[in-house]
């Protein structure tokens, strides 16, 4: 049987008013990165439940992104600290059910910041092709 | 007289405490006895194996399991009641969700062998004795169950028809659910037969409960006595309330003691300690990492406070064999 090179499959949660117009400003301004991680856009950090993290791992992803604004910055005054303190307690259990540290990322990218998705994209799936899949039974 | 509809108890990785419940039934166990003819109960009545695998297929009405499931034995016993029964219900946190024997899900079986065979200080004995899944003692071939790498609801090891929530389930529910099997006025399929609502909703603290909290420090029942009368979570206790199913009478918080979640989550919650998480992590004031972290760290156990009694069915299921972190 032929084998090919592992591509990790990161899902990324981007906030509508931050990360996810800084990925769209990545793509007008013509940057290109790794394509292994397609966008979810949610309405902020702090809709993505923690649920949304274990379901994309169960399911077969290698690693989940998170992008939000940076703190302050949040459209809805406090949705950010809220996915803050929920992505410390998050980190806490996955190290406990032995899912890697660079794994799960939560970055902060303004609208502005088209080159900080292509960074951490580039980044993370390098990181992610050197740890291998997760294999994650259903 | 017609012949009365046949019922099994059966206990599988579990305390005995879901036994007591049916006891706990009080005087409403003799309409019980009454009604059904109880024909498998080991910790109450002697039947053997050989007598329920004599029974036709689906002669039994109702089989209700307890405990989760992690060696050959428990599997091989609730196939066979799979099969003798029209009706299984999974009875008590083990069988709904895994349960405390479920928190092994944190290690494996090497690591709990060796622990308790090893490692352990007070092991007495002849160091190096280890059971073996079979052996040959005098001639004489013995046979152990194999135990698992991982513990097992029941629903991951057979189809299950309805689901009796609790460590150990109220005998309120208990009796609600046998008397809707007699009089045949059971909820489809693949229902918790509790209230879908949160715990918080029958709470006597309700009340206590402020618009906003914002928790500075987290408390545990081992090293803070509880105000009897205000809300746990107000207080900066962990308490599962707003992520696990109603029912339960509340015992604990009568208690003065948190909810610890072991009635399960409600329908549409995929993870209870994922959104228990998601909830408490909101009521916490801090909003810089270094603060944040200081505060998590008064958690020592986050996974086995979140998921004490749902490990095996939280979506990731244990911890990853073979991790190194």
């Amino acid at each position: 049987m032929a084998t090919t090179a592992f591509e990790p499959r990161i899902v990324a949660f981007f906030c509508n008013w931050c990360t996810y117009t800084a990925s769209d400003l990545a793509g007008t301004a013509r940057l290109a990165y790794e394509p292994t991680a397609p966008v979810i856009r949610v309405m902020c950090s702090g809709r993505v439940d923690p649920q949304f993290v274990l379901k994309a791992l169960q399911e077969g992803a290698d690693g989940v992104l998170i992008g939000g604004c940076h703190p302050g910055d949040c459209h809805y005054q406090e949705g950010n600290y809220k996915t803050l303190r929920r992505f410390r307690l998050l980190k806490r259990i996955l190290s406990q059910f032995g899912v890697e540290d660079e794994r799960v990322r939560l970055e902060w990218i303004s609208a502005s910041e088209g080159d900080r998705v292509q960074h951490v994209i580039n980044e993370m799936t390098d990181q992610l092709r050197k740890l291998g899949p997760w294999h994650a039974r259903s | 007289m017609a012949e009365k509809p046949k019922v099994a108890f059966y206990w599988c990785a579990s305390c005995g405490g879901c036994e007591e419940a049916v006891v706990d039934l009080e005087e409403q166990i003799l309409k019980v006895v009454d009604a059904v003819d109880i024909v498998l109960w080991p910790v109450a009545l002697d039947f053997k194996r050989r007598d329920i695998e004599a029974m036709p297929d689906q002669s039994i009405a109702v089989a209700f399991i307890n405990g989760g499931i992690r060696m050959s034995e428990q599997e091989e016993w609730v196939h066979m009641l799979r099969k003798k029964a029209r009706i299984v219900v999974a009875f008590g946190a083990c069988a709904h969700l895994g349960g405390i024997p479920g928190l092994a899900n944190l290690a494996d079986r090497r690591r709990i062998f060796d622990t308790v065979y090893r490692e352990v200080p007070t092991q007495e004995g002849q160091p190096g004795t280890f059971p073996q899944e079979s052996s040959e003692p005098d001639g004489n071939r013995l046979a152990l169950p194999a135990f698992w790498d991982e513990v097992k609801a029941l629903d991951q090891v057979i189809d299950v028809d309805y689901y009796l929530p609790g460590c150990a389930p109220p005998p309120k529910l208990i009796w609600g659910a046998i008397e809707a099997i007699l009089t045949g006025a059971l909820p489809p399929k693949g229902a918790v037969l509790s209230p879908n609502k949160a715990c918080c909703d029958d709470c006597p603290r309700k009340d206590s409960k402020p618009d906003k909290i914002e928790l500075t420090e987290i408390k545990r029942p081992a090293t803070h006595v509880a105000d009897p009368d205000l809300c746990f979570l107000a207080q900066g206790f962990v308490c599962l309330g707003p992520a696990t199913r109603s029912g339960c009478g509340n015992p604990c918080i009568e208690g003065n003691m948190p909810c610890r979640g072991c009635m399960g989550p409600m329908d549409d919650v995929f993870d209870q300690g994922a959104k228990f998480l998601s909830a408490f992590a909101s009521i916490l004031a801090p909003k810089t990492e270094a603060e944040i972290d200081r505060l998590l760290d008064q958690i020592p156990d986050p996974v086995g406070t979140f998921y004490r009694f749902s490990l095996p069915k939280s979506l990731l299921h244990r911890r990853r064999p073979g991790a190194t972190v």
